[in-house]
This record gives structure tokens, sequence and C-alpha cells, in this order.
């Protein structure tokens, strides 16, 4: 039997960060009382009318140009027709056969997935089960906030490619400053449709995932299902079309009762929004002002000598990158791009994933402290090792670096005569490796450099230490 | 003083100080009670909240350049929102439903200083020409008790006729003002798509649906346009065009407008007693100096479908609200799915039932192309058959209805026949053009005929003038209803 090979194409939803609902003027602020931001017209009352948004097109617009699509010259919407206590109307404002933005694609780590179309339409509300309760409460605080739906092409072949492009979408999202793109608002939301073919220009049956929570969900969801997929045709089975839903915590995907999907959505043009025109100087005023996005960024970082990976690494998210160009624009000419990187990528990358933080920005260590600490170590002031603890007390205590060494008297002793004693120590103490040093063995240099460097803690400048060690012994 | 019968006449009334918006008031209290009983135009109406707008409106002084209508009583059709009254469309669906805002004409109207006195009855949620598809009751026609009024805007049509007030709102989708108004002897107008906000107003099929005044005599139908009338940043689909000052307009006569009569609405089914009303009607156009010839408006036989697939398509999304989870009855029920079920089967009427169901099916996968997408095809021709009629011709000419009003049950258990009442009708609104009709005759039992005029895009002005001209020369409009005396 020839190899099954997997075809994954993702629907993403994001939420825009307008400040009003797409058709009426609510408020969009996530998290406040139920049913607070509501009216007529996202209720859904008789004879309400839905205007537009006139800022969603823009985003919209944007989107659809960072992600390299084409822009349609006419804003159309349909009417999506279901029955669910979540839409008010009975029927989702949406675009059907002429979406905003069709024909682009997103460079996702070294590959090229395309994107088959961006459009507009508004969210609906949320049901709210209460535990041991038979009714379900609705929420309707989030009806008609407005999202773009972005589907790519079927291009991906396996987790670590969507994975990839999830987090390449998202950062070129944010980089247009269209939306906030936080999974657990919900502001960003993902389906899959994956299916598995020995075919490689024939896709197999496709079987879409829901409830995808995380970009990690989505990764963990589509490599069960490519597994299950091959076992069913392994087994002599058919793969069944069909939705299924992501247990997180059990691992697995469910198949949900067919039904509950077979929608017909009797799509037709929504007679109370004539189409509206998308001038085609605006769509080119709106491309001027794009802002640099991830990939352009990361060229200009590679151009000031940063490896590919801690390019892309850096610019990944757009919070990362400009605390990263801050902190280069603060040290002047002092510390260059290569430490403030690793740092970045390193220890401070490590902290953000200690504290949940959202990234390196939300700290509380601001880039010129980031700048204080390499000068520090570059000055010879501290060692690496001391920079290194100092960065954990800077964070706890919010105190500069600088303030701190000076308050703990911290700073590494680069003066020989205050080293003598102790180096006097290590060579009474270690006989036996000073007649190895004396006898030839160069090495164990280092040896009682290490021992030196724990009888002061840390404070002692390696350099001087050895040099001072050097001295002693050569006497 | 006797009550005025136009609003001309109240506004004369106040001006002159003969009258109060409170002595209005209970005139009009008196009047409705004096043939409510036999008409049943109206829904709703509260006496006492009438009492107190009217005592309101007093207080606030007398009328000024910015209250055209202060002090004159209107009545609203029911699918028109009121705030904090009930708007049930005449369904049970919506049954305890009170507005939480109200509809762009009914602030307009407030803020010109009218008294709303109450809901006048229709078809359900507008589906029917009789006004026997009131989920609530039918109404009589003043003319002749045992015939309908018309609909869907039946109650607000009988209301005028019947001198309750001098005008009401209505909605017109596919004739329901045009044809009640024919059916009682009274004005009604559908203006422009587009030229009156929807914003309020319960939706049957937005891409026809328009709000339109009812009133006796022409210049009203004008002074309660020139209110509601003009663009509303809450319609998408309303229209930017300027509002001409259309009383003024009617001053001008009609010497010289070119009249146009299109064959295809003088076809067979229209009664003898209906044509001869018409064509006399014409005859005194020309007396009055227009210059009358024949057009042709060759997909006019294509409107009835037309409308039959559009109409409810848009009509089964637009109701799909009302599933009893936000308001109206909800039905008990052991899951969602037969909450719904329930609910929408116990609140709907079978005229609704039947448009619901219509629309779904032409709009449902493997049917659209057939029907809807067909439809809209046939839409663009009808359109483009009044598109090219406008550079020859200032208006045109026409029936409003095949018969006059018939009666009450003749046509109900017949859907089809029942549709056909709208032949004539119909064609405009899929056009999105104006028509006004207007009282041209009798029949030999004493049922008003009605006299259809139609104009270009945002021609309203043209109408009111050609419309004026005739009620000059004539006095059908004057004629009261016996309302069964």
């Amino acid at each position: 039997m020839r190899e099954l090979t997997p075809t994954i194409g993702l629907e993403v939803h994001v939420q825009l960060n307008t400040d009003s609902k797409i058709f009426c003027g609510c408020p969009t602020r996530f998290g406040a009382q139920p049913n607070s931001q509501v009216c007529p017209v996202c209720l859904g009352m008789p004879g309400v009318l839905p205007v537009l948004n006139r800022q969603v097109l823009l985003l919209g617009i944007r989107t659809a140009l960072g992600l390299n699509c084409s822009v349609r010259d006419r804003a159309v919407f349909h009417r999506k027709n279901y029955f669910y206590p979540d839409l008010p109307k009975g029927y989702q404002i949406s675009q059907y056969d002429l979406p905003l933005g069709s024909n682009g694609y997103v460079e996702a780590e070294g590959q090229r997935v395309r994107v088959h179309r961006v459009h507009m339409e508004e969210d609906a509300g949320k049901l709210v089960h209460k535990p041991g309760e038979q009714t379900s409460l609705v929420d309707l605080n989030r009806a008609g906030v407005p999202l773009l739906e972005i589907v790519s092409e079927p291009d991906l072949r396996d987790s670590a490619r969507a994975y990839a492009y999830l987090k390449t979408l998202k950062g070129i999202l944010q980089y247009l400053g269209v939306s906030d793109c936080d999974m657990e608002k919900g502001s960003l939301r993902c389906d899959a449709n994956v299916s598995v073919s020995d075919d490689p220009q024939k896709l197999g049956t496709k079987v879409e995932i829901k409830n995808l929570n995380s970009f990690r969900a989505v990764a963990r969801a589509l490599d069960y299902e490519i597994a299950r997929q091959r076992e069913v045709i392994a087994g002599g089975g058919r793969v069944a079309q069909e939705t299924r839903l992501w247990d997180d915590a059990a691992g697995v995907t469910r198949g949900m009762r067919s039904k509950e999907f077979a929608h017909d959505y009797r799509y037709f043009p929504e007679p109370d929004l004539p189409p509206v025109v998308v001038e085609s100087a605006w769509v080119a005023e709106i491309r001027r002002t794009l802002p640099e996005l991830p990939r352009q960024r990361a060229e200009r970082l590679t151009a000031l000598g940063l490896s590919e990976a801690d390019a892309a690494a850096l610019t990944a998210a757009q919070g990362t990158a400009d605390y990263f160009e801050a902190a280069l624009k603060a040290s002047g000419k002092g510390a260059a791009a290569k430490p403030i990187a690793n740092w970045i990528l390193g220890d401070l990358a490590r902290e953000v994933n200690a504290r949940g933080a959202a990234d390196v920005a939300a700290l509380g260590f601001g880039p010129e402290r980031l700048v204080e600490l390499i000068t520090l170590v570059d000055s010879g002031k501290i060692s690496g090792k001391m920079a290194k603890e100092l960065l954990v007390e800077c964070l706890k205590s919010g105190i500069s670096p600088k303030a701190l060494v000076e308050k703990k008297g911290l700073s590494q002793v680069t003066d020989k005569s205050a080293l003598t004693a102790a180096a006097e120590e290590v060579i009474r103490e270690q006989a036996k490796a000073v007649e190895d040093y004396r006898g030839g063995k160069e090495t164990t240099l280092m040896f009682l450099v290490g021992q030196l460097m724990r009888k002061t803690r840390g404070a002692a400048s390696p350099a001087v230490a050895q040099e001072l060690l050097k001295e002693l012994l050569a006497r | 003083m006797k009550l005025p019968e136009t609003i001309a006449g109240f506004q004369t009334a106040y001006r002159q100080k003969e009258l109060t918006p409170r002595e209005a008031v209970e005139g009009v209290l008196k009047r409705i009670e004096a043939v409510e009983p036999k008409v049943q135009a109206l829904l709703w109406s509260d006496p006492q909240r009438l009492r107190e707008a009217a005592r309101q409106l007093e207080q606030g002084g007398g009328p000024t350049s910015a209250t055209p209508l202060w002090g004159v009583p209107l009545l609203i059709k029911d699918n028109i929102c009121v705030e904090g009254v009930p708007t049930t469309c005449a369904s049970k669906i919506l049954a305890g439903f009170k507005a939480p805002y109200d509809a762009t004409v009914v602030a307009r109207l407030k803020r010109a200083g009218a008294l709303l006195v109450g809901m006048a009855n229709m078809d359900e949620f507008a589906f029917g020409s009789s006004c026997e598809f009131s989920a609530v009751k039918p109404t009589r026609n003043p003319w002749d008790l045992q015939r309908v009024p018309g609909g869907s805007s039946g109650g607000s049509a009988a209301a005028v006729a019947a001198r309750m007030i001098p005008g009401a709102l209505g909605s017109d989708t596919g004739g329901s003002i045009r044809q009640p108004a024919a059916f009682c002897g009274v004005a009604g107008l559908k203006p422009t798509y587009g030229r009156v906000s929807r914003y309020g107003l319960v939706a049957f099929a937005s891409s026809l649906d328009q709000i339109g005044p009812l009133t006796r005599e022409v210049g009203d139908n004008a002074r309660l346009l020139q209110v509601i009338a003009g663009q509303d940043p809450s319609d998408a689909t309303s229209s930017d065009a300027p509002v001409p000052d259309y009383v003024k307009g009617m001053g001008r006569g009609i010497q010289g407008l070119r009249i146009g009569i299109p064959k295809e609405f003088f076809s067979e089914g229209l009664e003898a007693e209906v044509r001869t009303a018409v064509e006399r009607a014409v005859e005194e156009l020309k007396k009055a100096g227009a210059a009358v010839q024949p057009v042709c408006l060759p997909h006019t036989e294509y409107a009835i479908p037309t409308y039959y697939v559009l109409a409810p398509a848009e009509a089964s999304s637009n109701l799909a609200r009302f599933d009893g989870v936000r308001y109206g009855p909800r039905a008990a029920a052991d899951s969602m799915e037969a909450m719904y079920l329930k609910s929408r089967e116990a609140g709907f009427g079978p005229e609704a039932k039947r448009r619901i169901i219509l629309g779904t099916f032409v709009l449902s996968s493997g049917y659209y192309d057939a029907y809807y997408g067909q439809a809209l095809k046939a839409r663009t021709l009808i359109k483009r058959d009044f598109d090219e009629n406008w550079e020859r011709v200032d208006a045109l000419a026409v029936p409003t209805t095949p018969t006059a009003a018939f009666r009450l049950g003749e046509k109900l258990d017949d859907p089809l026949t029942m549709y056909l009442s709208d032949i004539l009708t119909i064609s405009v609104n899929l056009a999105g053009v104006p028509a006004l009709s207007v009282p041209c005759g009798f029949t030999g039992k004493g049922l008003p005929i009605g006299l259809q005029l139609i104009a270009a895009p945002f021609a309203e002005e043209t109408l009111f003038r050609i419309g004026g001209a005739y009620q000059e020369r004539t006095d059908w409009h004057q004629k009261a209803a016996p309302c069964g005396n």
C-alpha cells in the first residue's frame, strides 16, 4: 500500500479590534456583564436594519492586503440562514461567493501557504450552560462583533506546518493591528480540515475538526486525526465525511451527530445592505500605509548580523520585535544586536514562559534595563552568571539592574589585591592541583579559577581571577 | 365644531384657533366609538395615553414651522414600531410584544407634532390582500361591511375611509397600500424604494417594502410624505435624493405632462366597470392638459411569478427571528428544536406558513438557480421595462386593481386567486418606482375604484401633481363611506 499523505486546510476566525460592532454602535469590549452591550439591532428586534461599520471594511482590506490577497471592488454581503439561540436574527450576515479578499498567500517558516479567501461577517452570541440546570442562558454581547474568516488552501502536510502557519498568520494580524488574536478570549478561533490520501493529486475524504482552543491543540488534534484516518484506511475502512470535536483533556477527536451540521444555509444576497463600492484609491492608500510585516522586519534584522532563526523568532510577535529594536536603539553604540537577541530569546523568554506573560514587553523589564544589564556585563562590572541572577532579582523587585548592583554592593571584584587572600587560600587548599599545574598540566588552572570563583561566590571577575592565580603560582 | 376630515382641515382649524388638540382627541375617540365596532380597523388604542399626549402638546405651545403635523391624529400600521406600544404585525407570534424603540417614520411624525391614535389592523406580517389573514380579526370595508377593505394595510385604509382619522401609515410590498386604498376609496402612495426609511418597519421582503401614507386627499398624502421622507443613517437602503416641497409642486397643474397607458394593464380579467372608470379618469387628465400616449411594458406578465419567488424568499429569512427565544410566546418543549418548532407552529398563521415554506424552498440548494436566480433576472427585465419609458412619458395611468372589493371569505381558501388581486400593483415594487392610487369612481354596487399613477424613481412630486389635478376636477374622494349606516 502506498503512503497515505495528509492534506490540511485551516479556517481561522479573528475578531477585529474595532470599538463598535459591525452593524450597530454597541461596544465590543470583552468580559462585560452579560447582555449589557446590546441594542435593538444586535438583539435582532423586529424592524431593525444593519448599517456597515466602515472601520470593519478598512481592517478587512488591510488584512487582505497583508495576506497578499486581491481586494474585490465591491463589498457584498449575504445572509447565511440557520436557527440557533445565539443567532438573534436567525441568519448571520456574512459574505458568500464574493469575499472581500481572495488568492493570497503567507510565507510560513519557509513554506508558502495560499490563502483562499478573507471575508467579513458578524459573530454570534454565546450560550451559557449553568452546571446542573436544564436550561441555557443566552449572552448576546458578542453578537455582531466583527469577524474576519481567513481560509487557507489545503497546502499543509503536517501539524508542524499547520502550527507554523498559524503562528505566522497571528504575527501578521498583530502587526497589521487588526486583532489582538487572543485565543483565550476567543478573538482568534480555528477549525481544521484534514484528509489523507494515497494519491497526492487527489484529496481524501475531508473531516472538519472543531473546538480547537490553542495552536497546540490544533497540532495535537491534527496528529491524532491523521493517525486515526490512516488507521481506519489501513484497517480496510473508509473515512466518513463528518465534523469531529477535539477533546483536549482526553486527547482525541470525537464524531458529532451528523444531523447537527447537516445545514442548508440558503445563502442569498443581504437586501438590507447595498453593495459598498471599494474605491481603488482607498485600497491604494491602505496599501501605502501598511505597517512593516514580520517577514520584512526579519530581513532587516538579519542585515544586522542576526541569524535567520533568531531574526524570525524575534519578529514573530510584534511586541518582542519592538522590544528588541527599542533595546538596540537605547544601547546606542553600546550593546550590539547579538547579545540583546540572546537575552531576549534566552533568559527573558524563559521568564516569559515561567510567568505566563504575553510577551517580553509584559515583564515590566523595559528595554533600557536590558541595555543597563548588558552594559554592566560588558564593562566587567558583573559576570555573566551574576547578570542572570540579577535579572531574576530585578524582575522580582522591580528595581533597575544598576540600582540593584549598587544597593547590594554586588559588583564583580576586579581588584587583584582584594582577591589575593582568597587566592592564596585556594592554593593552600588545593595542593594536588597546584602540583599538577606546576608539573605542566596547564588545564588545571581553570579548575583553580573555578575554586576561586566559588570562594568569592561568583563576585570575582573570571579574567582577573585567572591572571592573579597565574601570577601567584608562578612565584 | 365638526371634526375636520383632512390634515389640511386640522391645520387650518388649529391655526384659526377653532380647535385644540384635546378637543380633536375627544372628537376622534367619539368617531372611533361610533364606527369601530362595525369596521374593526384598530388593534390597539389607548385613550388615556392619547389625551395625555394632547395635553403635553398644548403645554408645549402652538404649532411652529418645525411641527407641520401639530395635533394631527394619525394611525400607524401594526408592523411599524412605536416605542412602548404593542407592535404585533397582527400575529400571535408577537402577542404581548411592545416595541423597544420608535421606527424612524414614527420618530419623525412625533417630532412633527402628530398625535398617534393607535395601531391599525393588517394581514399577518403583511401577507395578504384582504386583511382576513390578521390573526386577531378581519377588518370590514366601510363602503360595504360584507366586503374586505383590501390588504395588507386594510386597517389603515378602512380607518381613513371611515373618517376616524385623516391619515394613516401603511406599508406596501406588492400593493399593500394601493390595493386597500383603491378598495376603500382613499389615496395611497407607495413611495420610491429608498424614499422612506424602513428602520422600524417589521420586514416582510426587504428589497420591496416601503412605508407610505394613506389619506383622503392627495394634498394630505404629500403633507405626510414630506415629513417621513428622506435619508436615514439607520437604513443603508434609504436614498440621499433631496426631498422637494411636494405641496408647493402640486400648484403647477399638469399642462403638458405626458402620460403613458400600458396596454398590458388593461388585459382580460379587468372588470368592465373598473376599465370604464379608469378610461374616464384618463379622459379627465387629458382635459386638464396631459398628453396621453400608449406605452409598452412587455414583461408585466412575469411580475406575479417573480414576486412570489423573491418576496417569500426574503420573508422566510426575515421571519426567522420569531423563534420564541427573545420575545413573543415560547412554547413549552423538552428540547431546543422542539421549542422552535412548537413556538413557530403555534405563532404563525396559515398564510405566513405558506410563504415561509415557499421561500425556504426557492432558496434551498439545488433549487436556488432555477427559482431565486431566475426571478432576479426577471426582476431586472421588469425594471428595465419601466426605465425605458421615462424618456417618453412622465407617468403611467393604470387601474390599481382588476376588480373592486371582494366579499369576505370569497378568496380565503384560494391563495392563487388572492395573489392575482395584486397583479396590477406588484411590478411597481419589483421596479422600485413610486405609485399613487386615487379614487376614480364607483361600481354599480357603490364600491370604490382606484386609478393608479406610476412615475419614475423619486418623482413622487409628479404623482401628487397629477393626483391633485384629478381631485380638483372630481369629487370621488369627498364621498363619505356609509360604514353600515
